[in-house]
């Protein structure tokens, strides 16, 4: 696809400098640039939060015995890291990266309903305000996971289950519109000639995305709030003595909970699929296969909820219906995987560092794709359930899949966003850091998991202690270089080589045809497409 | 508000394209509230679900009648009884037989054990659960403490009688049914 950009209307250019300054230009902003900004450094700074309850966690678990916290606040901890992490950090991250970079790669000049992705930014920062003080009173934060099992967060709560279901219903109702704009902008704001097969991958994956969160999302806000009337107005849809059944809190939990896994991962496929093609210099390989694979993966999470719950008692016909489906979704995964590596079979590549991101990315969140079909042997199951070879499972597709997706991804776009180029050697530092500490903190959680080390607790056998303390050497490694990216970040803000257009020879894409720093304003008159 | 304006510009300019948004967007609209409508659906469609398939180990909360014809002698099936009370509930309550074969389609009566051991009166409701989960539609109660309330004063006591007959129709591959009942304080709660 090539690409022409019609001359650019210097009506915007004139309205450049009319921007607001100062803390108004953030509140009141509508620019799709400016949110997404916004979004990337609050998914950036939760990240960071989320990290620090993760360090406590391992300092707890260097040795065993109960050394730094308590029991219930080790369980807050998990709990709140999780929340933290899925709907603070990676889910923010990612609309950033749809805010940013969606409409300059349609050719569209904004998101579809500005005013309303302001709003659904600036709700997050509240749900996430509520839910952290939580911490700072008598009662404690929520100590239920942070998949919130009933009766652990109806009978028995600690009472943050008001606080928790009302941060939740935000967070919610941000994803839900964020979703909304994203569909709406690419089904109307599509530049003339850009038919849906000629979409970036990137677009694809948000566009299937946000429609797994618009039928997701709803689901949630659902239960938090049959859990919130459980809790406090004496209803019993969890409850077995009101004819309630706590099982159906997993059921419906789920049903969310799968699709929510890969509205995690899907957009991680767009931005690797953006990024090999242009390190190897070819093009994607089987870019429809690539589109096909995608929505199908998002079909069949939704029917494979009960494989989180193969221990609960399934007669023999469910365990072996979850089981097949489950391992049904290597096939499509299976796909993506062999196509990127079909995609730098044989191209010149070169290992900047958004390219080496993306390699790791494809190997590691392999694995966590492998130790995934262990998981959904049932019989196996029966072994590892609940125990740290699930944390290593999870960890291995969220951190070095979809985390390190964003890495790669923010190393590629910075260039655009902030005009000038990051520092090579520094973003390399970050990689080799990341990439040895990450392995050293999550690959012996496996072992620990196979024999036996239950998750969420604060203390262990003795025969584990060997295997925590790397793991916890590993945990605190992997924060402390989390440190090297805010340094890129910050040194490539201030100033730094000048960037092109194109910083990258092989990169394609209609973001790449506007200059760098992108302006304020682009494509208000859309560009052309040629075949 | 230059913003602002420059986007109305642009809306006036593409009025059309405003339209099509709207349209989207009720479209849209209509999934959610529909998803979440269909949350709280998923709570009777589960109750159908589970009482046609027998999945969750629930038994039918109203008596059974005895109507079996032919009483299967060949076969013997153990059945166990298990119990277990809330937290919070301050009562003494156990099977007085753990275990009993029986020939399926056989009446027999068992009588649970329970005593309020507290100084005030408590209302209390046994809710059953048999596992396996798939052999529950064929375990027939014919008389259950289960099915009311049971209302005990300071200190009382009383043995509670359970009939019940499993049904010759149970699958072949069961030989044991565990039947456990978890005892819950529903003072004050609403009487149904």
């Amino acid at each position: 696809m090539t690409t022409d950009v019609i001359e650019q209307d210097s009506h915007d250019e004139h309205h450049d400098d009319h921007k607001m300054q100062g803390i108004k230009r953030w509140l009141y902003t509508t620019n799709h640039k400016d949110i997404g900004t916004l979004y990337l450094w609050f998914a950036f700074i939760m990240f960071l939060t989320g990290g620090a309850l993760a360090m406590v966690i391992r300092a707890e678990l260097f040795q065993p015995g109960l050394q730094i916290v308590e029991p219930d606040f080790f369980n807050q901890l998990t709990t709140v890291h999780g929340l933290i992490m899925v709907f603070g950090a990676i889910m923010p991250a990612f609309t950033g990266f749809a805010n940013w970079m969606i409409p300059m790669m349609i050719g569209a000049p904004d998101m579809a309903l500005p005013r309303m992705n302001n709003w659904s930014f600036w709700i997050l920062p509240f749900a996430f305000a509520i839910l952290l003080s939580t911490f700072f009173m008598e009662s404690g934060a929520p100590n239920f996971g942070w998949t919130f099992y009933a009766p652990l967060s109806t009978t028995y709560s600690n009472g943050s289950t008001a606080f928790f279901v009302f941060a939740v219903h935000i967070m919610g109702i941000s994803s839900i519109m964020g979703a909304i704009n994203i569909v709406v902008t690419i089904m109307n704001m599509r530049a003339p000639g850009m038919t849906y097969m000629k979409m970036p991958l990137f677009v694809w994956t948000f566009f299937i995305t946000a429609y797994l969160l618009i039928a997701v999302m709803p689901i949630l806000a659902g239960v938090v709030t049959m859990l919130l009337t459980d809790t406090y107005f004496g209803t019993s849809f969890f409850n077995a003595a009101g004819g309630g059944d706590p099982v159906l809190f997993q059921h419906i939990f789920w049903f969310f909970g799968h699709p929510e896994v890969y509205i995690m991962i899907l957009p991680a496929f767009g931005i690797v699929s953006t990024i090999i093609p242009a390190f190897s210099r070819k093009k994607l390989f089987g870019y429809s296969s690539m589109v096909y694979a995608t929505s199908s993966i998002a079909l069949l999470s939704f029917i494979v909820w009960a494989h989180h719950m193969f221990t609960t008692g399934m007669p023999l016909f469910g365990e072996l219906f979850f089981m097949y489906c489950t391992m049904l979704i290597a096939v499509p995964t299976g796909v993506k995987v062999f196509n990127w590596v079909a995609t730098m079979w044989r191209g010149s590549m070169s290992f900047e560092t958004p390219m080496l991101f993306s390699i790791a990315f494809v190997i590691l969140f392999t694995i966590g794709g492998f130790s995934g079909l262990m998981l959904a042997l049932t019989p196996a199951d029966f072994q590892y359930h609940d125990t740290y070879f699930v944390v290593a499972h999870f960890h291995y597709v969220l951190v070095t899949g979809s985390l390190f997706s964003i890495y790669a991804g923010a190393y590629f776009w910075l260039p655009k966003w902030t005009g000038n180029m990051y520092n090579e050697s520094l973003g390399k530092w970050h990689f080799w850091c990341s990439l040895i500490s990450v392995n050293l903190l999550f690959f012996p959680m496996h072992f620990l998991g196979l024999a036996g080390m239950p998750r969420r607790i604060p203390d262990y056998a003795l025969q584990f202690a060997d295997f925590n303390k790397w793991v916890s050497i590993g945990g605190f490694a992997f924060g402390l270089s989390q440190l090297i990216f805010l340094a890129v970040v910050i040194k490539c803000i201030r100033g730094g080589e000048k960037a092109p257009a194109k910083p990258w020879d092989g990169a394609e894409g209609l973001e790449w045809t506007v200059a760098s720093p992108a302006p304020y304003h682009t494509f208000s008159t859309p560009p052309k497409i040629e075949d | 508000m230059n913003e602002g304006d420059e986007l109305q510009n642009l809306n006036n300019k593409n009025s059309s394209v405003t339209k099509q948004n709207n349209k989207v967007v009720k479209k849209l609209m209509l999934i959610v509230f529909g998803m979440f409508g269909f949350g709280f659906a998923l709570v009777p469609l589960y109750d159908v679900f589970c009482d046609i398939t027998g999945l969750n180990g629930k038994t039918s909360t109203t008596a059974a009648a005895y109507n079996v014809e032919q009483i299967d002698t060949e076969r013997v099936v153990t059945v166990q009884f298990i119990s277990r009370t809330a937290q919070g509930i301050p009562w003494i309550f156990e099977p007085m037989v753990r275990e009993i074969k029986v020939h399926p389609g056989e009446r027999k009566l068992v009588k649970f054990y329970a005593k309020n051991e507290s100084s005030r009166d408590i209302i209390g409701q046994a809710v059953p659960s048999v596992s396996p989960g798939l052999a529950a539609a064929y375990f027939q109660k014919i008389e259950c403490f289960c099915f009311t309330q049971q209302p005990l004063k300071a200190n009382e006591e009383v043995e509670m009688a359970l009939q019940f007959y499993v049904d010759p129709e149970l699958p072949e591959d069961i030989s044991t049914l565990t039947l456990s009942y978890t005892l819950y304080d529903v003072t004050g709660k609403v009487e149904s």
